[in-house]
């Protein structure tokens, strides 16, 4: 290992904390983390901010409005090593939602003085701006693979995170398929494992939180689903959550709207 | 004798007595929805009086008529799990100063009885015994669960919706490989089993058991069922010259339309019992003084799983599934000198969508592309 403890920085975009705070979940091992990194900028969990450059940054939350695009930019430039974490910043997160609206209504009506609002049309992921060296998907992101990724970079391995569906990790649990035994529809066979198969685990379908997996193919489950029941209203509202924006669930969702 | 006959209430000794010799009885119970093999210590928690109804992509228990203790087929999962775990740490390396140290990890020395396995499933259990015990290198951890492994076989009198062991010559009777082998046999006045014995150390076993002679009737009974049994599959498969079909036909138009339905979920190969694929998986503790090397599932529906230096070598899911099958009904020929299908169905129920490798054969051989050449 590096004589030198690394700089760890993280950096908040548009999201709701909660990719961060799986670092202080951490409880057991968050020790070991302090103790091997230097935590440089982390507001979450302490006012200290030692300046850059940063051999590691983790990113969280999407881009949506013009000071955040420009400030992505300075974090890249101070980080030697950038790994966006969650959703938002994997793939715009909830609130990309309002890329398939008009968000200027939206501000309209939730805001009372909606010209002090300056936002972007659209909420991107950190890849649609900078170059991205890893992506943590999730939402939340899950501890252990957080952990794994910064455990890989100072023992400088491969950090094992898979990109295959969620069903192998299932199967490797042993757990029965909820969509074969029970009719339920599940998203797992186009979702990228990570969270540990907790919804199949508790008999529900999967949520789809870790976003598309590596070769997904949305026509062909969706068509499932509909043999099974679900109508375009229910596709619509299950493809378009966290990860709405995600390129394989966007576009399988355009075909139910 | 080698037919006998265990009477229903007499079903609960051999529970005991496998107990009594030091074995974990492992046997097929109602759980989450669906029957499968778990950690069983009483005839009591057997799937008594249920079945499931199988199709593609499909599975639901329900409740039968009557009272029969197997009147069931295979399980989601396969008796692999035990002897082959999904996820299996190989050794652990700790650094001393400049070297290190690598300690293997002990091995659980469980002696397993397997209760209600079907005749497929021996089969499966015999092909993994090719690939793990038999190839240029022994496989030690499945070896010791495999060596002390006691088998009770089940025959089928009732196949179910995606069977076909049949055609792959592999039910609905065990032929050989185990150890005990019991046919169900349910009648207004009668319950009981009948008991063939396979080896010395199933002979040991019922011995012990309160077996009763079994008459004509009682055999010829049995032999009828099984006998039915074997016309009445869910499914068929037409083994003839398949390994060349699939040889013959890797650019075929028809994976194509196979990769339109399949999502390369991995389900099937998670499912089948004679999938044995693994990757390997090396982690370290965050100071890198200790690292573990892990064995887990894999599947070739995975694009890691083709990776090699600058990316998978089968990018499609077309070329995923084509070599699914490929090896599957006719490499796996070459290498083990056996079909590496034994007709359990699983790979059919489980799939979430429903692709039946039944039904994909049966197109390739329609569409066959030396047909096309030839005309
Ligand atoms: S329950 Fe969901 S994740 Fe599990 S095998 Fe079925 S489809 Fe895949
Ligand atoms: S290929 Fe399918 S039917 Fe054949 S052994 Fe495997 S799971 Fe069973
Ligand atoms: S055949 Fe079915 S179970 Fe297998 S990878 Fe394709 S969709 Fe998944």
């Amino acid at each position: 290992m590096a004589a030198k403890k690394p700089k760890l920085a993280v950096w908040k975009f548009a999201s709701c904390d909660g990719c961060q705070l799986s670092l202080l979940d951490c409880e057991d091992e968050l020790l070991a983390v302090a103790g091997a990194v230097e935590i440089a900028n982390f507001p979450e969990a302490s006012r200290a901010i030692i300046k850059g450059p940063y051999d590691v940054s983790l990113v969280e939350g999407s881009v949506t409005t013009p000071h955040d695009a420009e400030r992505i930019h300075k974090v890249r430039r101070a980080s030697k090593f950038l790994i966006s974490i969650g959703a938002c910043a994997t793939a715009g997160g909830i609130q990309a939602l309002r890329n398939f609206s008009d968000v200027n209504e939206f501000v309209s009506i939730v805001y009372a003085s909606p010209q002090y609002i300056s936002t972007l049309k659209q909420s991107t992921p950190i890849s649609e701006h900078v170059f991205v060296d890893f992506e943590l998907r999730g939402c939340p992101i899950d501890k252990g693979q957080l952990l794994e990724v910064i455990n890989a970079l100072l023992n400088e391995r491969k950090p094992n995170i898979p990109t295959h569906s969620l069903c192998l990790d299932c199967k490797r649990q042993g757990l029965p398929c909820v969509m074969v035994s029970q009719g339920t529809p599940c998203l797992g066979p186009i979702t990228q494992a990570g969270c540990g198969v907790l919804c199949p685990a508790f008999d529900r379908g999967c949520y789809g939180c870790f976003g598309p997996m590596e070769s997904p193919n949305g026509k062909a489950l969706i068509e499932k689903w509909q043999e099974m029941g679900a109508d375009d209203a229910e596709v619509l509202r299950s493809l378009r959550t966290f990860n709405a924006c995600a390129n394989a669930f966007e576009k399988e969702s355009r075909k139910y709207e | 004798m080698t037919h006998a006959v265990l009477e229903r209430p007499d079903l609960k000794s051999l529970f005991n007595i496998l107990q009594k010799a030091g074995y974990t009885t492992i046997a097929p119970t109602v759980r989450d929805n669906v029957i499968t093999y778990e950690n069983v210590t009483d005839q009591s928690e057997l799937p008594i009086g249920m079945t499931d109804d199988q199709k593609n992509g499909s599975y639901r228990l329900k409740k039968r008529k009557d009272k029969s203790v197997f009147g069931f087929v295979v399980g989601p999962q396969s008796w692999k799990k035990f002897l082959y775990p999904a996820r299996l740490k190989l050794w652990e390396a700790h650094r001393n100063g400049k070297s290190f140290s690598i300690a293997k990890p002990e091995n659980e020395e469980k002696k397993l009885a397997f209760i209600g396995v079907r005749p497929c499933e021996m089969s499966a259990i015999s092909i993994q015994d090719k690939v793990f015990l038999k190839s240029t290198f022994v496989d030690s951890a499945y070896s010791s669960r495999r060596e002390q492994l006691f088998t009770v076989i089940v025959n089928c009198t009732e196949p179910g919706g995606t069977c076909f062991c049949t055609s792959m010559d592999t039910g609905p009777r065990a032929k050989k490989d185990y150890d005990l082998a019991l046919t169900e046999v349910v009648k207004k006045d009668q319950h009981y089993f009948l008991v063939e014995i396979g080896s010395d150390q199933g002979k040991e076993i019922a011995n012990k058991l309160p077996l009763k002679e079994a008459s004509e009737e009682q055999v010829s009974e049995a032999d009828k069922r099984l006998n039915e049994a074997a016309r009445k599959m869910g499914k068929a498969l037409k083994t003839d010259g398949v390994k060349d079909l699939l040889y013959e036909n890797a650019e075929n138009p028809h994976w194509e339309k196979v990769a339109e339905r399949c999502m390369t979920c991995a389900n099937c190969t998670m499912v089948c019992p004679t999938c044995f694929c693994s990757t390997m998986e090396d982690s370290t503790d965050l100071s890198g003084e200790i690292a573990e090397r892990w064995r887990t599932w894999d599947s070739c529906f995975t694009m890691d799983f083709s990776y090699v230096h600058g990316g998978s070598i089968r990018n499609s899911s077309s070329a995923r599934y084509r070599q699914w099958l490929t090896h599957k009904l006719g490499s796996w020929q070459d290498q083990f000198g056996t079909s590496g299908c034994v007709g359990c169905g699983r790979c059919i129920t489980w799939c979430p969508v429903g692709i039946d490798i039944t039904e994909e054969i049966k197109t390739l051989q329609e569409c066959d592309s030396r047909k096309s050449k030839s005309n």
